[in-house]
């Protein structure tokens, strides 16, 4: 059964993470968002899509507190973002890849996601270490474990930095276009670690992306945006319109250059 | 001050020769140990601006009567603050707050040590170090500030790296950015001021940077370059200390150009490794 069939219950249910209302931002005098209303509860997963410079990347600052909307409210676990406890948020940074100078491995780098949730001044305990393990075996990762990142290929590398997040123990997972260029292996994993976030431990997930076409499926919700919210509602209802994210992966970013 | 080590072998039999092993291996260990984050960070010449500063520092203790050091640690720690702050703010880029700092301290140093009375031999032992003629009360403030250095870094090793490794995403998991770069920028002046005597303030960074360059070609983990880097910076000043003694040369430089000489050592060992390699996967 695909999870957005099982989203259409229980799970609607779940506490509100992510509750953006009219938010308007700009830089300068050039408008990036423009009354963009938008929300995630826990055990949803929705993805986030427009075409370039659409204010994809702005929301997601203005959701995590890092950039303050010129009008509207967003609240995070129902409090302003810059109060919430960070250890909640899972995030995965929009970077296909590391420059790291000094040879950093695979788990070095995950092990940084257990400081947030134990505490940056707390020493490791074997818990800890548990934790680490089992967010490399969600992504795949657990033979990989002491390789140097940069001997990873692109994807390998976007699946340690979700292996991080996932360390966290998070609520609430962003990812900003985490797929983008990843192979096939690669993305089937991505998908299973996402839907076992989502079915396993009930956090809900908000994909920035151009590439739906690896997690279709499974998605609750499709939200376009182009400045303003363009489309809010199940995958159905986008092919409905003649927009397939399933079938050809170039299908939704032709759609979306088509929006400019 | 009777010293324990008394029964060590030549080059080391003498008590300035032993006094100078103390000094220099707390710097071998130190130095590289910080450098691994400096580097990560992409910093490598931090060190360098941060020992021009402290020179401003070691002019100004000179012309206030103070103890030199003293007045090179004041220096550092507010330059280093400072370069971090310019940088933290985007103020100015790292290469460019760097450049600021650099310059005035270094252009600072030079008129405060010409007002005290000039370049003599008391300046020049900070300019080009030298361990030989280290006085037990210096042996306590490196050995005192090398110990600060060392415990801190191994206390808060995993959020540096963290911080050093993503910052953009150690923000985001609300991981102390600012205060972890702070902690770095101060760690390093004070490593700058400890290392300033034994292989001056000239070479400073030489001893952060150059036993990382070779550890990073040696190991496959964060961890295990910083334990490779401070390898190959206790052997480089044993190495380059009884060098100096045996054939006369300046200690401080000879250290750093065995770690140089390591560098080139590793790098032609990785290199013909990776040929031969690429032979043996040719000829299958």
């Amino acid at each position: 059964m695909a999870a957005g069939e099982l989203a259409a219950m229980p799970r609607s249910m779940g506490e509100v993470l992510i509750e953006a209302d009219a938010v308007t931002f700009g830089y300068g005098r050039t408008p990036v968002l423009d009354g963009v209303s938008l929300s995630v509860r826990a055990g949803e997963f929705v993805a986030l899509v427009g075409p370039n410079g659409s204010g994809k990347s702005t929301l997601l600052r203005v959701l995590l507190g890092s950039l303050t909307p010129s009008s509207g409210t967003v609240r995070l676990f129902g409090g302003p973002p810059e109060r919430v406890q960070r250890a909640r948020i899972g995030y995965v940074p929009q970077r296909p890849s590391l420059e790291s100078a000094v040879p950093a491995t695979v788990e070095e780098i995950v092990t940084s996601g257990r400081l947030p949730r134990r505490g940056w001044w707390r020493p490791l305990r074997r818990a800890d270490r548990e934790f680490v393990g089992h967010a490399l075996g969600s992504v795949g990762l657990s033979e990989l474990a002491r390789t140097p990142l940069n001997e990873l290929s692109g994807g390998q590398q976007q699946r340690a930095f979700i292996a991080r997040a996932f360390a966290t123990e998070p609520d609430l997972l962003l990812l900003d276009e985490p797929i983008a260029g990843v192979d096939a292996e690669s993305q089937r994993r991505f998908r299973e670690s996402l839907t076992h976030l989502i079915g396993e431990h009930g956090a809900g997930v908000l994909l920035v992306s151009h590439e739906l076409s690896a997690v279709a499926p499974y998605l609750d919700r499709v939200v376009v945006l182009k400045r303003r919210v363009l489309f809010d509602g199940p995958p159905g209802e986008l092919a409905a319109e003649g927009v397939s994210l399933g079938i050809h992966p170039e299908d939704l970013p032709l759609w979306l250059e088509g929006l400019r | 001050m009777p010293w324990p080590i008394d029964a060590l072998p030549f080059p080391f039999e003498l008590g300035f020769m032993q006094r100078a092993l103390v000094a220099s291996l707390v710097v071998g260990v130190f130095a590289p140990m910080i450098g691994t984050f400096v580097v990560q960070k992409q910093m490598s010449l931090i060190g360098d601006g941060i020992g021009h500063i402290a020179f401003a520092g070691v002019g100004a203790g000179l012309l206030a009567g103070v103890w030199p050091v003293w007045g090179a640690l004041a220096a550092a720690v507010a330059g280093a603050l400072g370069i971090e702050w310019l940088r933290a703010r985007r103020a100015a880029s790292g290469d460019l707050a760097l450049a600021l700092f650099f310059y005035s301290g270094i252009a600072a140093g030079v008129v405060l040590v010409g007002l005290a009375g000039g370049l003599d031999a008391g300046v020049l032992v900070y300019l080009f170090g030298q361990p030989l003629t280290v006085s037990d009360e210096e042996i306590v403030v490196i050995v005192g500030l090398g110990a600060i250095v060392v415990a801190t870094m191994l206390l808060l090793r995993r959020v540096l790296f963290a911080v050093v490794t993503d910052e953009e995403w150690a923000g985001v998991a609300g991981l102390p950015v600012g205060l972890s770069n702070t902690i770095l920028a101060v760690l390093i002046a004070v490593s700058v001021v400890a290392a300033m005597r034994i292989v001056g303030i000239l070479l400073i960074a030489a001893m952060m940077v150059l036993p990382v360059a070779s550890g990073q070609l040696l190991a496959r983990s964060f961890r295990g370059t910083m334990w490779w880097s401070v390898g190959i910076g206790v052997a480089s000043v044993v190495t380059g200390l009884a060098a100096s003694r045996v054939w006369g040369l300046a200690p401080g430089g000879t250290i750093v150009l065995i770690a140089a000489a390591c560098f080139a050592l590793v790098a032609i060992a990785r290199r013909g490794q990776a040929l031969r390699l690429r032979a043996a996967g040719s000829g299958l």
